[in-house]
């Protein structure tokens, strides 16, 4: 049986499944950090301001009004804290709204007017710097009026920032840990829902040759429509033989009959006539018409041989006793043209798996071939030997061999290069190689040492325990 | 409270200075080393000249055409130089960490990335301020004006021992005096901090007429001299420089806590080679001359370059709370206090 391929398209369902879970992981991944980056920011951000808002009430409260004005007791570990997180710069400044008290210079002003309970929060620039600031306002008794002053604390956020980004990127490890592990995933799950076609595909692969039942294997739903057209494509096929193997015989039966009839009448005239030239006309339309039905005859074995291989089922033959019955047939012709043939090894069974009528076609192919190409009292041996697994039948004539360049006859309608005049249709040989071909033999033609030619067809013998 | 008219005038005065000369910051010393037609490096530190030569010496003699310009100054004259004069410097380095840290965190300090080594943590500002060296803070007595007193072991013992023998010790203590030095205030500030007792102690030393100085190596001398027969607060260094082997001083570790001050450096943003400063930041801070700077501090900042630190000692971190000791408002209050110490009535 011939198995055809089939043309791939351009993607693999398998590869598809994959890389869409694996696109998919991707993006994933990405939302994660993107969405964790977001939270740890957050989270740090608010953190780290309630720190600063401990740190600004915590310096607001160090301020004190004493006799020479005011005193402030800045405290160290306030300071401390604030640096700690990621060794933040830290800037501070004590004003009322026309003068700097004490710190720093020129800090951002609040974006509006700060509270004395809670503190008022902004970002800003200062010296080169993104500042977070707080602000608190505190009204302070100096000099007998009460003064409103601004206590504002600014500090960087790198810790802040690298905090969010260690959060954000340990998560990328995690995920590119799962994602890692989505690859193989992805291939299990990719490989369990292709398994049930390997399934179908494998169950139908092992069916032989003349299965043509409908698949009656589990499928899953989504398979379901292709076992259906699959089946319908079967039932088309199984019509379409049984159209051919029809079609072949009746053409055999329908030009073997009218050509033997228009034999028998040519021969008839032959034997009526009396006048020379109409006889030798005669006598060349018989040849023809020998010629034509041997053709048609051997263009039905060559057709009967393919389809049979097609349909090929071995049983059990006596390729001994085959062999006997038609080197049998063939003996009138031997006779009448005097050639001797010689059988050995054909009294003993012989048992090769195979298909009879198609083996018969070979044997009278390769004992046609043996004796057209003999002269009159020649001499054709046949020896048959069934060894190391192989029976081998060998048919040796002394005709004249082969030509040069002859190598390969086996090829349809080629013939030797020194056939002359023995007419033939160059497809024996052919019908000969297909049959072995079919049961799984060999078939050789090799020109003899001396003079003639050797043909020999080696057939597999059947399995000695099945045998026996 | 701060006058903005003196203010004005006193940016003003900057400002002129600042045009009749690049050099208005004092400097005390300054020495070059390694060849004439070397790469200058120049560094601006309040170390001492003689106790940081040797180290220098081992830089340039491994790092041929490198050129060395060292200029000792005052710790505050250092910080006005840096940080309100524009002075191009490519590393300074001071034992006022107060004001290292303020010019660190005022953004005068640039992101550098030297070879470390093991250097703690704590002793390092992010990447642009890196101590070089510990320096205890100690107190020096001297036997013969001690006489048959036993050596105070902590500051309660002290206090007791001045407190008992007023006329042996009368016009006969030294230490700093943080209005004329910036280590001085910073050393008052952290010992108010640490413990109570210190003003106790203050108001001993100002009832016994304490004698006040700019720098540890006066007080020194005077110890030598005999005038004097404590010494509280001296940068270890210089007292064993100044004193190496004299058998009448005795080198006193308080046992309730000793300060050790660090001694940082920076690359200023401004600087002229800052690869140069980066370079030689780096050598300081490796095993041979970290062993050469333990040695003259006798302890270790990077742990096996040296003596291990004693339990006593209690080393300042670098951190933004140094901040607080620059404040205007903080400074005027601790120094009033000082003063209400210091003076009796």
């Amino acid at each position: 049986m011939r198995r055809g391929e089939a043309r791939p398209a351009r993607f693999s369902l398998r590869r598809r499944l994959v890389w869409q879970f694996v696109a998919l992981s991707a993006l994933l991944v990405l939302a994660l950090f993107f969405a964790v980056r977001f939270a740890a920011e957050r989270a740090s951000r608010a953190s780290q301001d309630a720190v600063l808002e401990a740190a600004v009430i915590s310096i607001g409260d160090g301020l004190r009004p004493v006799d020479e004005g005011l005193e402030l007791d800045l405290p160290y570990a306030t300071f401390s804290m604030l640096g700690a997180m990621g060794d933040e710069r830290v800037f501070y400044s004590l004003s009322t709204d026309e003068r700097l008290i004490t710190g720093y210079e020129n800090l951002p002003p609040p974006p509006g007017v700060p509270g004395d309970l809670s503190p008022l929060f902004w970002d800003a620039d200062y010296r080169g710097n993104r500042l977070r600031l707080a602000a608190i306002s505190r009204r302070v008794l100096v000099d007998t009026r009460v003064e409103e002053i601004t206590v504002t604390l600014g500090q960087t956020r790198y810790g802040q920032a690298a905090i969010a980004r260690d959060t954000a990127r340990s998560s990328v490890w995690i995920g590119l840990g799962f994602f890692v592990l989505a690859l193989p995933l992805a291939l299990w799950a990719a490989r369990s829902v292709i398994r049930p076609v390997d399934r179908l595909a494998g169950a139908v692969a092992r069916r032989g040759p003349h299965d043509l039942r409908p698949v009656r294997h589990p499928a899953p739903q989504e398979l379901l429509p292709l076992v259906a057209a699959l089946n319908g494509f079967i039932t088309r096929l199984r019509g379409a033989l049984a159209l051919a193997e029809t079609f072949i015989f009746e053409a055999a039966h329908r030009i073997r009959t009218p050509l033997s009839l228009v034999r028998t009448e040519a021969e008839i005239a032959l034997a009526e006539t009396s006048d020379e030239a109409t006889r030798q006309r005669l006598r060349r339309m018989v040849r023809a018409i020998g010629e034509s039905s041997r053709s048609a005859n051997q263009i039905l074995d060559h057709a009967m041989v393919l389809y049979r291989s097609d349909q090929f089922s071995a049983a059990p033959v006596d390729f001994a006793a085959l062999s006997a019955s038609v080197l049998q047939s063939v003996q009138p012709i031997a006779e009448m043209r005097e050639i001797d043939m010689r059988a050995e090894g054909l009294d003993t069974a012989c048992l090769v798996p195979g298909d009879d009528r198609m083996i018969e076609v070979a044997l009278r192919n390769i004992l046609d071939n043996a004796l057209k190409y003999s002269q009159s009292e020649g001499q054709v041996r046949i020896s048959l030997t069934c060894r190391e697994g192989m029976a081998t039948l060998a048919v040796l004539d002394e005709g004249r061999g082969l030509g040069p360049g002859d190598e390969d006859l086996t090829v349809r309608f080629r013939r030797g290069s020194n056939v002359g005049d023995i007419v033939g249709s160059g497809l024996g040989l052919t019908i000969v190689n297909e049959v072995a071909a079919a049961h799984g033999g060999r078939f050789t033609l090799q020109s003899r040492a001396e003079r003639g030619t050797c043909a020999i067809l080696s057939l597999p013998l059947s399995d000695p325990v099945s045998s026996s | 409270m701060r006058d903005p008219v003196l203010a004005a005038v006193r940016s003003g005065l900057v400002f002129l200075m600042l045009a009749a000369s690049a050099a208005a910051y004092e400097i005390e010393e300054e020495r070059h080393f390694g060849p004439e037609d070397g790469r200058e490096i120049s560094v601006l530190s309040t170390t001492d000249l003689a106790s940081i030569a040797p180290v220098l010496e081992d830089y340039v003699a491994s790092h041929p055409g490198q050129r060395i310009r060292y200029e000792q100054a005052a710790s505050v004259e250092l910080f006005r130089a840096i940080h309100d004069e524009g002075a191009v410097f490519d590393l300074v380095m001071s034992s006022a960490m107060d004001l290292q840290m303020k010019l660190a965190n005022d953004g005068f300090a640039a992101s550098i990335s030297p070879d470390t080594g093991k250097l703690p943590d704590w002793a390092r500002w992010r990447n642009q301020l890196f101590g070089v060296g510990l320096e205890p803070v100690v107190t020096l007595a001297s036997r013969q004006g001690l006489g048959d007193l036993p050596v105070p072991r902590t500051r309660r013992d002290l206090i007791a021992m001045l407190r008992e023998n007023p006329a042996r010790f009368d016009g006969r203590i030294a230490s700093y005096d943080p209005k004329l030095s910036g280590v001085g205030y910073f050393l008052m500030s952290q010992d108010s901090q640490q413990s109570e007792s210190f003003w106790r102690l203050a108001e001993v030393m100002g009832r016994l007429n304490a004698r006040l100085f700019c720098c540890s190596g006066e007080m020194i001398d005077e110890l030598r001299a005999g005038r004097v027969a404590i010494a509280y607060n001296v940068v270890a260094s210089y007292a064993a420089r100044f004193a190496p082997d004299d058998p009448d001083i005795v080198r006193v570790a308080l046992e309730d806590y000793t300060l050790a001050i660090l001694r940082s450096a920076l690359v200023p943003t401004n600087a002229a080679n800052p690869a140069g400063a980066t370079d030689l930041l780096s050598y300081l801070l490796s095993e041979p001359a970290q062993r050469r700077i333990a040695a003259s501090s006798q302890v270790a900042l990077i742990p096996g370059t040296g003596p291990d630190p004693s339990i006593h000692l209690r080393p300042i971190r670098l951190d933004t709370g140094l901040l607080v000791y620059d404040d205007q408002l903080r400074k005027a209050g601790l120094l009033a206090e000082w003063n209400a110490a210091m003076v009796q009535p």
